[in-house]
């Protein structure tokens, strides 16, 4: 894949892999993040990864737009890293219905039982596809199609945090209070924003993630 | 060490505590947060000979009222046209005052401006997280908003007599109608007279405005096609059009990723001048090239600097060596405009 580079203001390029998401994308992204760090480019500030896009933030101060492209063009073509560096995780979740309102409604969409919708999530593995949105909104990739429904008309109020919700093939445990337009089909006790200032995420960008059924007593 | 307390016996919506933001974090999904009038916050703490970073308190349009309860704390105010009043006596908005035990600071909207900052030559005690005090007002982490009742407390807090007075209001702070803008990321979704309507029209400021971002208000700028694009970072400046084709600018706490196609981009310089404006304030967005970007900025910053080089001396006789160094003509007063 040839990426295109696009300016962004007087700070930044945006590095687009593709215009369509794919895992194979993502995999590209993730290993320009990783190749870009470690080349060390003057005046680089911040790398952004997104699903097929990443974006490049430099001192304009000091560098510019043309030289942080041929910085990143040397880099050319890049090899996807796999998941070598790749941590796995598993998260316990609770499937009650009470703390999954949305769980019926995705078995009756998916024309499953709930059973068989919570089967499905469980035998799944996601990756960490990118963060978005709000602070440690890890959009996790693997929804499998079955179970696959798309985001409600009009968000709902006041999600909890701790929540496991899906739209489309995207899953994502909420880690604030917020509005969301997606399904909520369970709760995890999973911090993924740690409080450890070490680690302040639990998740890095590509790492894998899998969930485990958990009773409401052990939440 | 001396501490000083001051209780906020009002603070209006959206007054935070601020240090220059939490960078390096948008791969985690956190915005940088910081002062919307960056180099404000950075003029009100070099004022006190404090880094430009410190941790200072955003005052809002809604403003604040202190009262010092216990000792007493010189303190710096910079950006746009405020009302201020220390201890009883109402002075410039560009300043440097000592607020001692009993005395109020009330600090109310003016002539022009949205924000400005209050720093403190002292340690305004706050909560960090992820290494930065700066407020995400959303999720309220960091220092987070000021509430009516609660007393702020200044340790280490000091009286520093000779750098009281006024502070020259630089031009460079001043809003003044005009935003330049790179055109794109995503401009290929927009057909050229969408472009060209954005480019060539005056758009208003709406009340749709806050740390988040501001709403536009103007002719809507239709998309070549229904789109569903994946999304992709977002940055402080970006102008995303959203389904009804109306644009906003993303700002302090903006969310990291959007899905909506970008028009253009701010180019960074012009960002605090833009905070600095008002709902119903005109703004004009002229198309640059990135490298002219890059010149504006770099223009911009050299003119900070001189500025700052100027606030570390101390203050005596900093207005005549402005004036004497024919800075003046860069130099207004805050409440002519």
């Amino acid at each position: 894949m040839q990426p295109c580079f696009k300016p962004v203001a007087d700070h930044s390029l945006l590095v687009e892999v593709s215009t369509e998401i794919s895992e194979e994308a993502n995999h590209t992204v993730l290993a320009l993040d990783k190749a870009i760090i470690e080349a060390r480019i003057d005046g680089l500030q911040e790398v952004v990864p997104a699903l097929v896009n990443l974006l490049v933030i430099f001192d304009p101060l000091t560098t510019d737009h043309a030289q942080v492209e041929a910085r990143i063009r040397a880099l050319l073509p890049i090899k996807s890293a796999g998941q070598s560096a790749s941590r796995h995780h598993v998260l316990d979740v609770c499937y009650d219905s009470e703390l999954a309102p949305d769980l019926a409604a995705v078995a009756k969409a998916s024309g499953l039982s709930t059973e068989a919708v919570i089967s499905a999530h469980c035998a799944a593995q996601y990756r960490v596809g990118m963060y978005g949105f709000a602070p440690g909104y890890a959009y996790l990739a693997g929804v499998p199609e079955a179970i696959q429904v798309p985001r409600k008309t009009a968000p709902v109020r006041d999600i909890p945090a701790g929540r496991v919700m899906i739209a489309g093939p995207q899953c994502l445990c909420t880690t604030l209070i917020m509005p969301t337009g997606w399904s909520i089909i369970g709760a995890t006790s999973a911090k993924i924003i740690t409080g450890d200032p070490e680690q302040p995420f639990l998740f890095k960008v590509g790492d894998s993630v899998s969930f485990n059924r958990i009773r409401r007593e052990s939440l | 060490m001396s501490s000083a307390h001051l209780r906020v016996t009002h603070a209006g919506p959206l007054v935070s505590v601020q240090d220059a933001g939490r960078f390096r974090q948008l791969r985690y999904g956190v915005s940088p947060s910081g002062p919307m009038d960056r180099a404000a916050h950075a003029i009100a703490n070099a004022a006190l000979g404090y880094p430009e970073d410190a941790t200072a308190i955003e005052v809002s349009l809604g403003g604040l009222v202190l009262e010092c309860r216990e000792g007493a704390v010189t303190f710096a105010i910079a950006g746009g046209a405020f009302s201020v009043n220390c201890g009883g006596k109402a002075s410039a908005s560009w300043g440097v005052h000592t607020l001692h035990e009993g005395q109020k600071l009330t600090i109310r909207g003016g002539s022009w401006g949205s924000w400005c900052y209050v720093a403190f030559a002292g340690n305004l005690s706050s909560q960090d997280w992820l290494g930065s005090t700066a407020t995400h007002s959303m999720t309220k982490f960091g220092g987070g908003l000021l509430q009516s009742g609660q007393t702020l407390e200044i340790t280490d807090a000091k009286v520093l007599a000779d750098r009281v007075g006024d502070l020259p209001c630089p031009a460079f702070a001043h809003p003044d109608g005009t935003v330049h803008v790179v055109v794109g990321p995503q401009d290929q979704h927009f057909p050229q007279a969408s472009i060209e309507t954005f480019l060539n029209t005056a758009y208003r400021l709406t009340d749709k405005f806050d740390r988040m971002g501001l709403r536009l208000d103007g002719p809507i700028l239709e998309l070549s096609e229904a789109l569903s694009i994946p999304s992709e970072p977002i940055v402080r400046g970006s102008v995303q059009v959203s389904g009804d084709g109306a644009p906003t600018i993303l700002l302090s706490d903006h969310q990291t990723m959007g899905g909506y196609p970008k028009v253009a981009t701010v180019v960074s310089c012009d960002l605090d001048r833009l905070c600095q404006m008002r709902a119903s304030d005109r703004v004009k967005f002229v198309a640059v090239t990135p490298e002219q970007a890059i010149q504006l900025t770099r223009a911009e910053a050299t003119r900070r600097r001189d500025y700052m080089d100027e606030l570390s001396l101390p203050r005596t006789s900093l207005t005549e060596r402005l004036l004497s160094e024919n800075l003046v003509s860069g130099v207004i007063n805050a409440t002519d405009r």
